[in-house]
């Protein structure tokens, strides 16, 4: 047999029909649902008296607009009504909902994974761009728009043309103190936020092999940062292993015969890529965005660019105007940017491996003067977790906020904003203007280096850091 | 969703690449439960300042470009985001066709299901609409069935897929028109009943 992709095996494992001059009609195992993307779905429905085909492949959890205090107490009227609106729909739709009290409460593409409902060789879909976080697992993940959502719901399938594969081959390892963060904002940073465009991207090679399935998460997290409909990296033993015994994970004989299968999946070798990309992990230095998207980033050691020392007339503009809402100077150390906020949490950087990272970082410090610090676990299995291995002592010690579980400051729907005209280090995956609040600025680095940021009040090399403290 | 019907429109210029969909429509206006009322709140941190004042530079806000239907904008248009709301905010305003020499894929799809035709022209043919649009106001005709534009002095064919056209064209509903796969789908999941959650 010729030699296939996993994305060839995954996909055509799914086709419900082919036919020339059409997309695929493509069967979707696991829809998960939040409350944001979704009230415009189900009213669709209920205006078509249409049923959701199948419940029990759907799951439910709020996390966008959720409060991040301890009581969990929604002010905000709009944002209540959503919420509100999700639980409704999901009762009256018979689905199951981990709600904001429910142990397994979280980002939706924290607690996926958690809970063992994220598995190799799925078809997965959520109306969030950030679900190519669940290729993590071999799985094709991706995200959708609400009319989508409601075609899911209904149908349990969507139209899709037939991506291409685009392998990005990471050879090499990480250096010491360089982390997963850092290996994906360096490949956006060299090849720009449409290089995947129309486009399933592999990640393969030493240093993705090495990776743990949090790193893992993260580095797939992004892929839509660089413009790909996926990201995906085969199964392998450290998939098996972090699935054996979760909630949803098939158990005993079941989930040996499962894990030969999902071993199975990994791209054969030989198999064709519409394109490859090799990057050398070993060159990789710890990464700071300076700019208004997730390409426009550099080394701790570099400075911010000239926006003159870039030969291409669009982007010398684009440098231009992010360098004026960032309010930075050309030829400034990143090192020396001072921070007034930290944000450690979202859906990139929030598992109990990012928050140990950031423990390890904080134990012994303190918070620098002037600088606000919150730590938001990804879920609420991941709070009782670190608070199980004392994180929340050293966090708290160290002057950091230890809050509730949710998207919070990722993308500031709730009460969790960053002033405008103040500046946040940021474990997230989006440095857009006004993404943490309005007149918000963001930079996006590796919850080490947030850490870091945080107890200097400027950017600091974690490598050195470590070294010092 | 109404069927796509050719028609003229005056063109916006927007010169800037990778909109990303944050810009589009915030987030601040996530929070309704509707589909309807999202233009005012269309690309709301260009177009306002902290009071809510309409900042006179931004090209929306300019008395030529008021009623436009067109929106011609850079590489990447509606990056980030999944969020339908940034094509329900653009249909909402007025804008029923964007030309962009290329577009985010969710972007992209999100257009079609709402009726927007969202069409990827050659970058210099771009470049030429929106030099032209920052000078003078004109209109340009868009016609799907033949796959055309045209304005005075303009004449460019583009490429859709086929499929999306007619979905387009006929103003398909989609879900609909899945439902007559039942047969199929139901045999595929009699085949392929997994243990599911
Ligand atoms: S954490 Fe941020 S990026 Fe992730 S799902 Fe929530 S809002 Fe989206």
């Amino acid at each position: 047999m010729k030699p296939r992709t996993i994305i060839e095996k995954i996909w055509d494992q799914h086709l419900i029909h082919e036919e020339p001059g059409k997309p695929d009609l493509l069967y979707i195992d696991l829809h998960l649902v939040h409350e944001v993307t979704s009230p415009q779905a189900f009213e669709g429905l209920r205006i078509n008296h249409r049923p959701v085909r199948r419940p029990d492949r759907t799951f439910a959890t709020v996390d966008h607009n959720v409060p991040t205090s301890e009581n969990r107490e929604t002010k905000d009227a709009i944002s209540k009504l959503q919420i509100e609106t999700l639980q409704k729909n999901c009762q009256a739709f018979d689905i199951e909902l981990a709600d904001i009290y429910s142990p397994h409460q979280g980002i939706v593409h924290v607690i996926g994974p958690e809970l063992g409902l994220t598995q190799p060789g799925k078809t997965m879909v959520c109306g969030d761009s950030h679900t190519s976080t669940h290729g993590a697992f071999g799985a094709i993940a991706f995200g959708i728009g609400t009319s989508e959502v409601e075609h899911v719901l209904a149908t349990q399938t969507l139209w899709q043309k037939r991506p291409k594969a685009m392998q990005i081959k990471v050879n090499g390892n990480l250096g010491i103190g360089v982390g997963a963060k850092d290996l994906i904002l360096a490949i956006i940073a060299k090849y720009g936020i449409s290089i995947g465009t129309g486009h399933i991207v592999e990640y393969t090679g030493e240093a993705i092999h090495n990776l743990s399935m949090e790193e893992r998460m993260t580095v797939c997290n992004m892929s839509i940062e660089a413009g790909a409909k996926a990201g995906l990296i085969s199964p392998d033993q450290t998939t098996v292993d972090y699935l054996r015994g979760r909630r949803f994970a098939p158990k005993g004989a079941a989930f040996d015969h499962a894990a030969q299968k999902w071993l199975a999946l990994a791209s054969d070798d030989g198999a064709h890529y519409d394109r490859t990309l090799e990057i050398d992990a070993s060159e990789i230095q710890p990464q700071v965005t300076w700019g208004t998207n997730p390409s426009m980033g550099a080394s701790i050691n570099d400075l911010v660019p000239d926006p003159e020392s870039f030969d291409d007339e669009e982007k010398r503009q684009a440098a231009q105007k992010a360098i004026a809402y960032m309010d930075l100077k050309p030829g400034t150390p990143i090192h020396a940017i001072p921070i007034d906020v930290v944000f450690i949490g979202s859906c990139t950087n929030s598992r109990i491996g990012d928050l140990r990272q950031a423990a390890e970082v904080a134990q012994g410090n303190h918070v620098h003067e002037g600088v606000r610090a919150l730590i938001v676990p990804g879920s609420y299995q991941t709070k009782k977790q670190a608070e199980a291995e004392g994180l929340d002592q050293i966090f708290k010690e160290a002057g950091f906020e230890w809050r509730e579980p949710g998207c919070s400051m990722c993308l500031a729907m709730n009460d969790d904003i960053v002033p405008a005209g103040k500046r946040c280090a940021s474990t997230s995956n989006r440095n857009f203007e006004g993404r943490q609040g309005t007149g918000s600025r963001t930079h996006l680095v590796s919850p080490a280096m947030a850490a870091a940021a945080a107890i200097q009040g400027h950017f600091a090399d974690i490598r050195e850091f470590t070294a010092i403290h | 969703m109404h069927p796509f019907k050719t028609f003229e429109g005056r063109v916006c210029p927007l010169d800037r690449t990778n909109v990303d969909t944050d810009q589009i429509i915030p987030k601040q206006f996530l929070k309704r439960v509707g589909r309807k009322g999202f233009g005012s709140c269309l690309f709301y941190n260009w177009r306002f300042d902290e009071h809510g004042n309409k900042k006179a530079d931004f090209v929306l806000n300019k008395p030529e470009y008021a009623q436009s239907s067109i929106l011609v904008a850079r590489d990447n248009f509606g990056c980030g985001s999944s969020r339908e709301h940034a094509p329900w905010a653009l249909q909402d305003y007025g804008f029923r066709a964007i030309i962009a020499p290329s577009f985010a894929d969710i972007f992209y799809n999100n257009c079609q299901k709402n009726g927007i035709l969202a069409i990827r022209l050659d970058p210099t043919r771009v470049d030429e609409l929106i030099r032209r649009g920052a000078t003078e106001v004109f209109a340009l005709t868009v016609d799907l069935e033949q796959q055309k534009l045209s304005a005075a002095n303009f004449d460019e064919h583009f490429e859709i897929d086929p499929y999306q056209k007619e979905v387009l064209l006929k103003g398909l509903d989609e879900i609909a028109m899945t439902l007559t796969y039942e047969d199929e789908i139901a045999t595929y999941e009699k085949q392929h009943e997994t243990v599911v959650h």
